[in-house]
C-alpha cells in the first residue's frame, strides 16, 4: 500500500474574486492559487489590481464576490483578528506610530497579547530579521530614513510572528540600491525563516531576483501565474510579453 | 463680617421694567453692527439684521411660552418643552456636521439625552432640590444652559472624530493589520475627539468670574439677587455643565467611532 504525501493547501486560494470601488470593476473572476512557502510577485501596470487584490488577502477589505481561503480555510471563517497576526501586511508608504522604534514594536506584541517577558528579546529578533540596526531601537521613529521606516515597518509586523508577508510596493519610495538591500531582505525572510511573502512590485528587477512565483494582473484580471523562471522565460502571452519589453 | 453679610442681602430695589420703547432704542446697538459690516463690505450686514429680527421673534415667543408653562404648571408640560429643546439642539448639532445622516442623529439624540438628562436630574434632586420636582422656574433655564453646551460637545466631538479619522486613515490601517481592534486603531482619534469636545468648558472653568460674568449670575443679580447666591448658582451651573459637556461628547466620540467601521473590523471605504 502506497501512502501518498500530504497535500499542502495553497497559502491562499481565491475562486471567482470580484472588488468594485466608487462603481469600478477593480478586480474581475479572479482565480487564484498562491503557494505556502513561496515569495510571490503580484506583477502588472498601475491600476491592474496588485493592492486590491493584497488587502482582501487579511481582510483590510473584502469582496464583493467569490471566496477567498487561507491554508484551506475560508477567511470569512477565521477570526479576523487572528488572519491578521498570522498574515502581516507592510503599506507602501511607512506608518510609524508615536515613539521610537522600540514603542512601535512594543505596541505590536502587546496587540499580538505576546508574554512581558519575551517582548524584549522578540524586538531585538525582529530588528535583526528585518535587518534594522539594533542601535536605532530608541530613536524616535519618524527620524528614520525612508529605507529604516520600511525596515521598521517590516520589523513591526514580525513582531506578531506572522506566518505569512503582505507587502504592497515596499521598495516603492526607495532609491535603487536601498531597494536591493531591502529585496534581499525579503528573500532571506522566506528562505531562512520559512515566511510566505506576497509582494505586489512595478520593479520587474526585483520580482527577477526575489521571486519565486509571479502573478501578473492587468485590469483586474490573472493574466498568467507560474513559477518565475517559467513565466518570465518561456511565457508566450502576449500581454505579459508587452508588459515584460515596456518595464523590463 | 458685617460687610459680607450685607452683600449677601437681596436688594429690594424694584426690577427696572423694559418697554418697547426701551427695546427699540436697543436696536440702535444693532445698527451700529449693521453699519460697521455695510462699510467695510465684510458682507455679514443682511445676516445681522435677519439675527436680530429672529433673536426678536423666538424670544419673544419663548417668553410666552414660559408664561403659560408657569402659569399651567403641569409636569408633562414641562418635559414636552425639555424634550423639544433636546430635539431642536440635536439637529442643530447634527447639521452642523459635514456629513449629517441619520444614524448620527441617533447617537447624538442619545449621547444628548444621557448626558444632559442624568445631569439635570442629579442637580434638581440632589443639589437644588426643586420642589415640586419639575419646577419649571429651574428646570429649563437649567436644562437650557445644560443641553446647549451638550450641543456644541457633541457638535465638536462628531466634527473632530471625523477629520481626525480621515487624518489617520493610514495609521488606523497599520492598527488593524497588526490584528488591533477598532477601538485600539481608533484611540488616539477617539481621544482628541473627546479633548476638543471638553476645551471650551475646561476654558470657561478656567475664567469664569475673571474674563467674564456668566449670564445666568449677570441675570440674577439684576433681578435683585444677592451676589452670593448669584455665585452659588453659577458654580452648581459650571459644575454640572461641565460634566454634561464631557459625558455628551465622550458617548458620542465612542458611538461615532463604531460607524467609521465595518463588522469585519475594516475601516470603511468612505470613511472621513
Amino acid at each position: 500500500m502506497s501512502i501518498s504525501p500530504p497535500v499542502t493547501p495553497p497559502a491562499f486560494a481565491l475562486h471567482g474574486v470580484r472588488l468594485e470601488r466608487a462603481g469600478v470593476r477593480v478586480l474581475d473572476d479572479v482565480s487564484l492559487d498562491i503557494p505556502d512557502g513561496q515569495v510571490t510577485a503580484l506583477i502588472g501596470p498601475s491600476g491592474a489590481g496588485k493592492s486590491s487584490l493584497l488587502r482582501l488577502l487579511n481582510r483590510l477589505d473584502d469582496p464583493d464576490a467569490g471566496e477567498i481561503r487561507c491554508r484551506g480555510r475560508p477567511v470569512v471563517d477565521m477570526p479576523v483578528r487572528q488572519l491578521r497576526r498570522q498574515a502581516g501586511f507592510v503599506f507602501q508608504t511607512p506608518v510609524m506610530f508615536p515613539g521610537t522604534v522600540r514603542e512601535n514594536l512594543e505596541v505590536a506584541a502587546n496587540i499580538g497579547d505576546l508574554p512581558a517577558a519575551e517582548v524584549s528579546n522578540r524586538v531585538v529578533e525582529s530588528m535583526g530579521l528585518a535587518e534594522l540596526d539594533t542601535a536605532l531601537a530608541d530613536r524616535a521613529a519618524d527620524r528614520l530614513s525612508v529605507g529604516e521606516k520600511q525596515r521598521a515597518n517590516i520589523a513591526r509586523a514580525l513582531m506578531t510572528g506572522p506566518e505569512i508577508l503582505l507587502m504592497d510596493e515596499p521598495t516603492a519610495s526607495l532609491d535603487p540600491e536601498t531597494a536591493e538591500r531591502l529585496g534581499r531582505t525579503i528573500r532571506h525572510l522566506s528562505t531562512a525563516c520559512g515566511v510566505t511573502i506576497v509582494l505586489a512590485t512595478h520593479r520587474l528587477k526585483e520580482a527577477k531576483a526575489v521571486c519565486t512565483f509571479v502573478v501578473m494582473l492587468d485590469g483586474g484580471h490573472v493574466v498568467e501565474a507560474g513559477p518565475a523562471s517559467a513565466l518570465f522565460e518561456e511565457s508566450a502571452h502576449p500581454r505579459l510579453r508587452a508588459f515584460l519589453e515596456r518595464v523590463g | 463680617m458685617s460687610a459680607l453679610l450685607q452683600a449677601g442681602q437681596v436688594d429690594a430695589r424694584p426690577i427696572i421694567e423694559l418697554s418697547w420703547l426701551d427695546l427699540t432704542l436697543a436696536a440702535g446697538l444693532i445698527l451700529i453692527a449693521f453699519g460697521l459690516s455695510r462699510w467695510r463690505g465684510v458682507g455679514l450686514g443682511r445676516d445681522v439684521v435677519v439675527g436680530a429680527i429672529r433673536s426678536v421673534v423666538q424670544l419673544v415667543l419663548v417668553g410666552y411660552v414660559l408664561v403659560y408653562i408657569f402659569a399651567i404648571d403641569r409636569w408633562y408640560l414641562v418635559v414636552a418643552a425639555l424634550l423639544l429643546m433636546l430635539v431642536v439642539a440635536t439637529k442643530t448639532a447634527v447639521d452642523r456636521q459635514d456629513k449629517p445622516n441619520r444614524e448620527l442623529l441617533g447617537i447624538v439624540g442619545v449621547a444628548m439625552l444621557i448626558g444632559s438628562g442624568l445631569t439635570l436630574i442629579y442637580v434638581g434632586a440632589a443639589v437644588v432640590r426643586t420642589d415640586p420636582w419639575y419646577d419649571p422656574r429651574y428646570l429649563i433655564p437649567l436644562f437650557g444652559m445644560i443641553v446647549g453646551n451638550a450641543m456644541n460637545a457633541a457638535a465638536l466631538a462628531a466634527e473632530r472624530l471625523a477629520g481626525e479619522v480621515a487624518a489617520r486613515r493610514a495609521e488606523i490601517e497599520a492598527y488593524l493589520a497588526l490584528g488591533a481592534s477598532p477601538v485600539r486603531a481608533a484611540q488616539d482619534a477617539v481621544r482628541k475627539a473627546i479633548r476638543a469636545s471638553m476645551i471650551p468648558m475646561v476654558n470657561s472653568l478656567m475664567v469664569v468670574g475673571i474674563v467674564a460674568l456668566p449670564g445666568m449670575m449677570t441675570g440674577q443679580i439684576i433681578a435683585g439677587a444677592s451676589p452670593l447666591t448669584a455665585v452659588r448658582y453659577q458654580i452648581v451651573v459650571m459644575f454640572m455643565l461641565m460634566a454634561a459637556v464631557a459625558v455628551t461628547g465622550t458617548l458620542v466620540a465612542l458611538w461615532y467611532r463604531k460607524t467609521f467601521f465595518t463588522p469585519a473590523e475594516q475601516l470603511r471605504y468612505e470613511a472621513g
